[in-house]
């Protein structure tokens, strides 16, 4: 038989104090850190807190909540925003149900994120039940687009080729109508504003800009000269420079260069500065793309006998696009920061609205911080879930492990 | 190889896409300053004219576009901003509205383009707006460069805001003040030399934006604020305590606030000129907007020509039909009700006419006579 | 036998075929040159004819001669002297000296800062390290110019007013119309004092240098961190004595009518463009030094701590050093990022160079040449930098086979 020996119990596993004790207390300078690090913590969530709360005024935020999500669109008109952002949330939807993976978390962001603003507890006369109900499809048309996916043979060519006809549907009939028409009357990009505005010049910027950083990247390691040059310079060019230098650029200095008399929307202004922008820089991702592609891959294709084109279509820019994807969302992320800039060439985008939101009632003049700290939680909010989202993608892609 | 035809190929269509973006094609070259290309308009009935190229051409546009693209602001209370509604309103807003009542038949049938400071000049000049309606200043340069000054329509000056407690009451209480002023407009380059001129030194704090200039302002960041007496009457009611403010009372320069229209075309010059002409010459009948009607079987026969009933006071030759001057009046009312609705009893704010009254009665407002 | 083909005249008839002029590479690279240029410089040539056509037709001119006119306008500081009866090349000079100002400075800051944040982030101090998470994440995700509106409109355009400044020990005093320091500045004998001060910086620096490289050769010990700081402190205070007594006296800002007069000036619109750039960049840069810190291989640190190095000498000897291989190339684009971000000065009325180009364009209406003076300083400033910044990186790049 074997005999009693005394054996020790295994080691609790390690409570709250024995952690506090290692991360918080390990030594001497480590105890004050935490006790600066508690006082910092305490003070600035006792003063951030009674200021949101208590002393803020939030009415420039409260009693405009159309304002600051579609401008200064007609009201009558607001129909076209609603069908628009249906249209989009159907097909985040599908987008969901077709690349799984990448756009998973995005949509069920989007989805939280209309729910919470439908159900939202706020007072206020333009938010009748109507525009929550409205909103509140979203989340479900979201679903919807995946269920459709999962149920039907729709692919992703199919998918992106929606994408493409829906946003110019949007961007050029819906949003804008004609003139003279009575379903869609015209409604100029003057009176656009507010949440649609940066959408618009960021998403449009990001998806332009694609081509056309492709050609500039791949110009760049082009033989001939002439598009060497001609792409390096306008590389570095654009890199160098500010970009409110180039939103200054295509909003006023353009003007002159076109034919007399001819007459550019501003908001296609900003978004073609937006553009070229974003074309240098994904031009310089994607030639980090490009470079990552082993040549082993290019000698391998050449010697199965395809032409140049191919190779490049078939064989480089699938596998350097995918290694340059998660850079991509990067750049989309703070493509969507800067859109902000917009406001110094007159154009309404969010924070636009925020400036003339104080200027409606001269009692806003005290309440400027109240509105930038809520433009802020906007931007911070949607960067924040996108990076989110983006880390995901990465994880998805195996991006970085072997 | 391929990947050069694409790039070609997308070349030629941005090309092609950003010529055809172009209205009219580029005139042909030559010495556009000698040698000028005539257009026949042929008018029925009256001897041909020969007009200069260009002659017609904006007029054309804004009717088959349907619209007036006018050049304006959204942020400054009387002369631009929105109401409750989010509609544009304001002084300059119903000048433009009254140039598409008369050319278009609605008067809203304009578009408002808002335009910062330093925007309105390049708009103009490339003709994106068919009419800058911004409290803009007339001065000679502006109308080398910018384009055409049609009838000013706001005479002011520009003076100073400040502080009942400040203690200043004249320009040289205010050596070494800190004075708030948007960038890149008159008003700068005034201040600027009203007070080299006096020998005074000053500290200028300068925004793009009017509504960050006043809130600076407001705050206590400067002293004093200074620009066109109305602007700031406009800002002292949006204050925090507007009774704690005082305009000072002089001027340190001319502000004659005139709508502008591109260069080149004297037809549509002619066409915005009679308009507002004819808002002043409305005030001086008694004609209003509730009374046009009746007032087109006037004994006087002035009144009648004006609204149209009887003879030509020049339509014919402007392409306009004879009653658009009675359709501006009946969409704005006459020059009065313009101003009693923003600076009258009950405006946003009060503002005497002063120097905007008619001259008859002692203002320097004038229109020539009709026919 | 059935191979009754003849091989010979298969080659022969290979060696003799011409590859045909249209697929013969050579050519049609030639050609697609030409296309493409003939194509390019008709692009060129269009939109330069428009614009002449559209300069000729509204009058406006090219000519770089306004710059020698009076600007007429004022800027509300600038480090040299200016008024506004100065010319506008004097205008735009200010302006480029004020983005230099503003961007060099936050830089300095902005690394110091980010360095300790990026520290912080690594620190084995649970709470401190969140803190500084937070603060990184709090950076990243707004854009900055909202954040200079909050700095400048929610916080600088509150300080109380000029009659109730804050008053900080110095006398320091922090009011609406800036930061007001009580500021050292040189009397007639000063100048030797300075001229000592940077002849003991200069001896500090060469000795620290020389007194290494004997270090490292010999394996002898050569204080040399004692000798250098000696040096850097002892000829200063030889200097003092040297002026007779005070090279030095301190401006003490005082209030005189509207404003202080006197001291050290930081005008609200200058602390928040900087304010906002250094705290902004600095969330950037941690991210990057926290990167480059964890990119060394952890034996190193295992390894230098298995000698019996301390702490700080861990991280001041073997980490950090062989950080800033993968620290210097982000890090020189996140410069480069503050400087242009400096433009966004416009919109809290620091006037930089963006700002005073704005400003002549409307004031004297040469809107194309203004413009390109604008995009090419700044060109040449990126360029600049990024050339300095470059030279460093490649001197501490690994040489790989």
């Amino acid at each position: 038989m074997a005999s009693q020996t005394n054996v020790l119990a295994p080691p609790s596993p390690p409570g709250l104090l024995d952690w506090m004790r290692r991360n918080l207390f390990s030594n001497w300078f480590s105890s004050i850190l935490t006790i600066v690090s508690l006082t910092i913590i305490y003070f600035s969530l006792v003063q951030a807190g009674t200021w949101i709360l208590v002393t803020a005024d939030w009415r420039p935020v409260k009693e405009y909540p159309l304002l600051y999500l579609v401008g200064q669109y007609p009201r009558d008109q607001l129909w076209r925003t609603g069908l628009s952002l249906w249209l989009f949330t159907l097909l985040i939807g599908m987008s969901w149900g077709v690349w799984e993976k990448f756009v998973k978390a995005f949509a069920i962001f989007l989805g939280i994120l209309l729910a919470v603003l439908a159900l939202f507890p706020l007072a206020s006369e333009t938010l009748t039940t109507e525009v929550r109900l409205a909103v509140l499809a979203n989340p479900l048309l979201i679903y919807l687009g995946y269920m459709l996916v999962r149920k039907t043979r729709i692919r992703g060519q199919h998918v992106a080729l929606l994408w493409m006809i829906v946003s110019a549907l949007v961007v050029l009939v819906i949003l804008p109508g004609f003139t003279g028409n009575d379903v869609l009357p015209r409604v100029e990009t003057t009176v656009w504003g507010g949440m649609i505005v940066t959408l618009i010049l960021a998403a449009g910027g990001i998806v332009l800009s694609f081509p056309i950083g492709i050609l500039l990247a791949l110009g760049r390691r082009s033989d001939l000269p002439v598009v060497k040059v001609v792409s390096i310079l306008f590389i570095e060019t654009i890199r160098g420079v500010p970009l409110i230098t180039i939103l200054f650029m295509f909003s006023i200095i353009l003007a002159l260069f076109l034919p007399v008399e001819s007459r550019i929307d501003r908001l296609l202004r900003a978004l073609m500065a937006m553009t070229v922008f974003s074309a240098a820089y994904m031009a310089e991702n994607v030639r980090g793309g490009l470079q990552a592609v082993p040549s082993g891959q290019i000698e391998a294709a050449r010697s199965l006998g395809l032409t140049n084109f191919q190779v490049t279509a078939l064989i480089v820019l699938p596998q350097a696009l995918r290694a340059v994807i998660p850079s991509i969302v990067g750049q989309f992320i703070s493509l969507f920061k800067d859109t902000t800039l917009v406001v110094i060439v007159g154009i309404n985008d969010l924070l636009g609205i925020g400036k003339s939101i104080l200027s409606i009632d001269p009692e806003f003049v005290r309440l400027q911080g109240e509105v930038y700290v809520f433009i802020a939680a906007v931007f911070w909010v949607f960067s924040y879930f996108m990076s989110y989202a983006s880390q995901q993608i990465e994880k998805a892609l195996g991006v970085g492990e072997r | 190889m391929r990947k050069l035809f694409t790039l070609m190929g997308i070349m030629i269509i941005a090309s092609l896409v950003l010529a055809a973006c172009g209205g009219a094609s580029p005139a042909p070259s030559g010495d556009p300053v000698t040698v000028v290309e005539t257009v026949v308009v042929e008018v029925p009935g009256e001897t041909v004219v020969t007009q200069p190229q260009g002659y017609g051409t904006i007029l054309a546009r804004v009717q088959e576009r349907g619209t007036l693209v006018c050049g304006g602001r959204t942020d400054l209370l009387g002369f631009g901003f929105l109401d409750d509604n989010g509609n544009n309103v304001g002084f300059d807003i119903d000048l433009c509205r009254a140039v598409a009542a008369a050319v278009l038949g609605d008067p809203t049938a304009v578009e408002i383009v808002p335009l910062t400071a330093a925007d309105r000049g390049p708009a103009l000049q490339t003709g994106e707006v068919d009419l800058l309606s911004r409290n803009v200043t007339w001065n000679t340069k502006r109308d080398a460069e910018w384009g055409n000054f049609t009838v000013t329509m706001f005479y002011d000056g520009q003076t100073f805001i400040v502080r009942n407690d400040s203690g200043i009451e004249t320009l040289e209480d205010m050596d070494g003040a800190t004075i708030c002023v948007t960038t890149g407009t008159t008003t700068e380059a005034n201040l600027a030399s009203a007070f080299a001129d006096a020998g005074l030194a000053f500290e200028s704090v300068t925004f793009e934006d009017t509504q960050s200039v006043y809130s600076a302002y407001d705050e206590g960041r400067c002293d004093a604020a200074t620009s066109d007496a109305s602007q700031l009457a406009a800002i002292r009611v949006g204050l925090q305590d507007p009774s704690a403010h005082k305009l000072l009372d002089f001027t340190i320069s001319k502000e004659y606030l005139t709508p502008a229209v591109p260069t080149g075309d004297d037809q549509w010059l002619d066409i915005v000129k009679t308009v507002m002409w004819s808002l002043i010459a409305a005030e001086e009948f008694g004609i209003t907007s509730s009374n046009v009607e009746e007032m087109k079987s006037s004994p006087n026969g002035d009144i009648r020509t004006l609204l149209g009933a009887e003879a030509d006071w020049g339509y014919v030759q402007l392409g306009l039909e004879a009653d658009a001057l009675a359709r501006a009046i009946t969409a704005v009312g006459n020059y009065g009700e313009i101003y009693d609705r923003y600076f009258g009893a009950s405006g946003v704010f009060q503002l005497d006419r002063g120097p905007n009254d008619l001259g008859i009665n002692g203002g320097w407002l004038v229109a020539p006579a009709i026919k | 036998m059935y191979f009754n083909f003849d091989l010979s005249m298969t080659v022969t008839s290979q060696t003799r075929q011409r590859i045909p002029l249209w697929r013969d590479e050579r050519l049609l690279k030639a050609t697609a040159q030409i296309v493409s240029s003939v194509i390019l410089l008709g692009f060129f040539y269009w939109v330069f004819s428009n614009f002449i056509e559209l300069t000729q037709q509204r009058g406006i001119s090219l000519s770089y001669r306004f710059l020698s006119e009076p600007a007429g306008f004022p800027i509300s500081e600038s480090i040299i002297d200016y008024d506004p009866t100065m010319s506008y090349g004097r205008a735009f000079l200010v302006g480029v000296l004020n983005t230099l100002n503003v961007s060099a400075i936050g830089i300095f800051l902005a690394t110091v800062l980010g360095f300790i944040v990026g520290l912080a982030r690594l620190s084995s101090n649970w709470l401190f390290s969140k803190i500084a998470l937070a603060y990184i994440e709090f950076h990243r995700n707004i854009p900055l110019l909202v954040l200079l509106f909050l700095w400048y409109f929610a916080v600088f355009n509150r300080l109380p007013p000029v009659k109730e400044s804050i008053e900080l020990p110095g006398p320091i005093y922090l009011n609406l119309r800036g930061l007001y320091l009580s500021w050292p500045r040189l009397t007639e004998t000063g100048g030797i004092f300075l001229a000592l001060i940077v002849a003991g910086i200069i001896i500090a620096i060469i000795s620290w240098i020389v007194l290494t490289r004997v270090r490292e050769r010999t394996g002898k010990e050569t204080h040399f961190i004692s000798i250098s700081l000696g040096a850097l402190f002892v000829f200063p205070i030889i200097g003092w004595f040297a002026a007779g007594g005070s090279p030095l006296w301190v401006d003490v800002p005082s209030l005189e009518g509207f404003n202080f007069s006197g001291g050290l000036r930081l005008t609200p619109e200058f602390a928040a463009m900087l304010v906002g750039l250094t705290t902004y960049t600095a969330a950037f840069i941690a991210e990057v030094i926290r990167s480059g810190i964890q990119a060394v291989n952890r034996g190193q640190t295992e390894a230098a701590k298995a000698l019996g190095l301390k702490n700080s000498y861990v991280l001041g000897f073997v980490v950090i050093p062989q950080a800033m291989r993968v620290i210097v190339p982000p890090l020189i684009s996140q410069y480069l990022n503050l400087t242009k971000n400096s433009s966004l000065a416009l919109a809290i009325g620091y006037q930089d160079l963006f700002a005073v180009g704005k400003v002549t364009i409307n004031q004297a209406g040469r809107a194309v040449p203004v413009f390109i003076m604008v995009m090419a300083t700044y060109l040449a400033l990126s360029l600049f930098t990024s050339f300095i910044l470059n030279f460093y990186n490649r001197r501490i790049q690994l040489v790989e086979r």
